[in-house]
């Protein structure tokens, strides 16, 4: 789960992480009241989108940039016009963009120095590693690819926890010196907040350095670990619903998890790593699979219905291939939820079903039954090459 | 042979009471795994199916059943303390199905296990079969949730993150007529107790198990690992597959785990690593058994 940089905000002021003095807004007055507020002729306004690229990014009523510098209240309100209500297009987000509920407005610092910081989970040493580097404000992957003698990886043993001759390492690697302190808290600060609420990315980048000697972070990129919000609360609330994909939502209310794809067969599968493995088999017979789709172990008359309702809901789907292997369930079960869903919700495009396990001959003998127009399949390379075919 | 469990092995079922656990103690019991004990806070005293007694805790069911592996169903916020207690209570093998446990737990108990002579398997797997030798491979031992009948004693391993595809790739060989020795789920999340490299190294010293499967996905580099040590230590015969060739960066596929971060851990360079090693990759997950056959000269 991904969070908005006010809600970022909000979490850095409660672990005493320092940020630029803010307030968020959601309308042209807010932002004039927020700027008031702040008592600085020094501001910055920023839309507020779980994208990347806000800065170089463009509305589609021609306003240029996600962020703005501006010198009064009344500056502030305006640029907040101009923003709510539009569509924010940037490298992230792709041509659709995203549309701007809310503002940042902030006070604007004097920068001196720009550091890279991030915490995140190593899967090899199963342990968090700390990411420093002297090229803050810069794509940090690249960094990483041409100069990767400015990155610093620094593990912490999750048993201890994070030692202060680690803080000095990083502080001395940086070239920090009457800051040194100062980022040393942060740091102390930081590595708690990403244990105590799961984490299992925090990204500043940059941490800057001002004109007059304060650290302080300017942006920041959250990752919460799903498995761990239900011991969150505060943070499960922060989710914007209106960033993610409808059609995911809507999956997650059924069990369903699903990704939505470019191409046009769609799929459902039940297990993780053959719903994969299903995406690929049509890609290699030449399909463009059209979403992930995992029913997980069962796979239910009212989940397949569900499922095929948020299949057909996107336009590109021309065909829909299902594969499952039923080893406890029962797949003659599963032919008669699919029999049901498709006749519940109409379906007229070609299905094509591969179904392998528990009393699959019964299956196979209720879809043919049916009288509807489902074609079976014999193995999964079989199910594939029938739906590409029935779909080109 | 076969590698981590045979048909004598003693089990215990951590969560036997739940509905899932309940579920698949009695499916093991059918198909003839030695179930010892189950484990259930404040049920103590109480039997499963009217055979298998229940205790309050672990060790005390590993003092009174003499029990040396523990599969465990409770819910995520109480798995990883499941998982310690095993340990604690000296279980040799921990098999954990759980889904959805925190990774931070994931990670302690990980660092808590180093040096423990506890093996984890899992967490969010499907278990481990040593197929037994009777009708529809009746009278093995089968940990977890995998479908039994679909297996055959025999002399391939298989070692998977995925549980339905490693179901495919059993049903692929029991229907060209290629038992299994032992088939393992290693599981899909991030941080898992047993890695591909590992079983393939017991796979490697089983002298029942001839030739292996090894499937993966994407994210991570646990299969590139594995592939590197086969290449040079490994005698026998491997094919194997990678998921989320299609799968779009920066996105989890179902597992915790799969997800695209880097260049080195797609599907694309995990299969060419793999090829590399020696190891022969089906070209679709319909063909891994034969993927295998046409290598092992069979």
């Amino acid at each position: 789960m991904n969070i908005h940089e006010y809600q970022a905000k909000e979490l850095f002021d409660r672990f005493g992480v320092p940020s630029p003095k803010g307030k968020v807004a959601s309308t042209p007055k807010e932002a004039f009241d927020a700027a008031k507020w702040l008592g600085v002729n020094h501001l910055v306004v920023k839309a507020q989108v779980h994208a990347g690229g806000r800065g170089k990014g463009t509305f589609k009523n021609g306003f240029k940039g996600g962020v703005h510098l501006v010198e009064s209240p009344a500056a502030a309100r305006d640029v907040a016009t101009q923003m709510l209500g539009g569509v924010l297009v940037t490298k992230q987000t792709g041509e659709a963009g995203r549309l701007v509920r809310k503002v940042m407005i902030a006070e604007s610092v004097s920068i001196t120095r720009e550091l890279y910081l991030a915490i995140l989970l190593d899967r090899q040493s199963c342990q968090p590693v700390i990411i420093v580097s002297t090229e803050g404000g810069m794509d940090i992957e690249e960094v990483a690819a041409k100069t990767p003698e400015k990155m610093l990886r620094e593990f912490v043993n999750p048993l201890a926890g994070l030692q202060a001759y680690q803080v000095r390492k990083i502080c001395q690697a940086l070239g920090l010196q009457t800051t040194a302190r100062q980022f040393g808290r942060m740091l102390h600060a930081l590595y708690k907040l990403f244990i105590e609420c799961d984490c299992s990315m925090v990204e500043i980048n940059p941490v800057v350095v001002t004109t007059d000697d304060h650290v302080y972070a300017l942006d920041a990129k959250f990752n919460f670990d799903d498995s761990a919000l239900y011991r969150h609360p505060e943070i499960a609330a922060m989710r914007d619903r209106d960033e993610e994909d409808p059609r995911e939502v809507a999956a997650a209310a059924h069990d369903l998890n699903y990704i939505g794809l470019d191409g046009n067969i769609a799929c459902l599968v039940n297990g993780a790593g053959l719903a994969m493995a299903t995406m690929d088999i049509i890609k290699h017979h030449g399909g463009d699979p059209a979403n992930f789709l995992d029913v997980g172990g069962g796979a239910s008359k009212d989940q397949v219905a569900a499922a095929f309702n948020i299949i057909l809901g996107d336009p590109n789907v021309k065909g829909i291939f299902i594969n499952i292997f039923g080893g406890i369930m029962d797949c003659n079960i599963v032919a008669e939820g699919v029999v049901a869903a498709a006749r519940e919700t109409g379906l007229a495009l070609p299905l094509v079903v591969r179904l392998e396990g528990n009393n699959v001959e019964a299956g196979k003998a209720t879809l043919a039954a049916s009288g509807l127009n489902i074609v079976t399949a014999d193995g999964m390379d079989d199910g594939a090459r029938k739906i590409v075919a029935a779909v080109s | 042979m076969s590698i981590l469990i045979d048909e004598n092995t003693k089990v215990l079922v951590q969560g036997i009471t739940g509905g899932f656990g309940g579920r698949h103690a009695k499916l093991s019991l059918e198909y003839g795994t030695n179930i010892v004990g189950g484990v259930t806070p404040t049920k103590g005293g109480q039997m499963f199916e009217n055979t298998v007694p229940i205790f309050d805790t672990v060790s005390e069911a590993v003092k009174e059943t003499g029990a040396t592996a523990s599969v465990i169903f409770v819910p995520p916020a109480f798995a990883a303390d499941a998982i310690l207690e095993a340990a604690d209570a000296g279980v040799e093998l921990i098999v954990c199905i759980t889904e959805g446990i925190p990774v931070m737990d994931m990670m302690r108990v990980k660092a808590m296990l180093t040096g423990s002579r506890s093996r984890l398997v899992g967490p969010n797997c499907p278990g481990i079969v040593t197929p037994g030798r009777g009708e529809k491979s009746h009278g093995g031992c089968r940990i977890g949730i995998a479908p039994g009948y679909i297996h055959k004693r025999g002399n391939v391993g298989v070692v998977s993150r995925s549980g339905t595809l490693t179901y495919e790739a059993v049903w692929q060989l029991t229907q060209l007529g290629y038992g299994q020795s032992t088939c393992v789920g290693i599981g899909g999340d991030p941080i898992n107790g047993t890695s591909h490299l590992d079983v393939i190294r017991m796979f490697n010293e089983d002298p029942e198990t001839e030739a292996i499967i090894l499937i993966g996905e994407i994210g991570g580099i646990a299969e590139v690992e594995a592939a590197r040590w086969a290449k040079d230590h490994c005698k026998k015969p491997i094919a194997g597959f990678i998921a989320g060739a299609t799968a779009p960066p920066g996105r989890r596929m179902g597992h915790a785990g799969a997800i695209v971060g880097g260049e080195e851990d797609t599907a694309q360079a995990k299969k060419l690593i793999l090829a590399e090693c020696g190891i022969a990759v089906a070209e679709t997950p319909g063909v891994m058994a034969k993927t295998l056959l046409d290598l092992w000269g069979k």
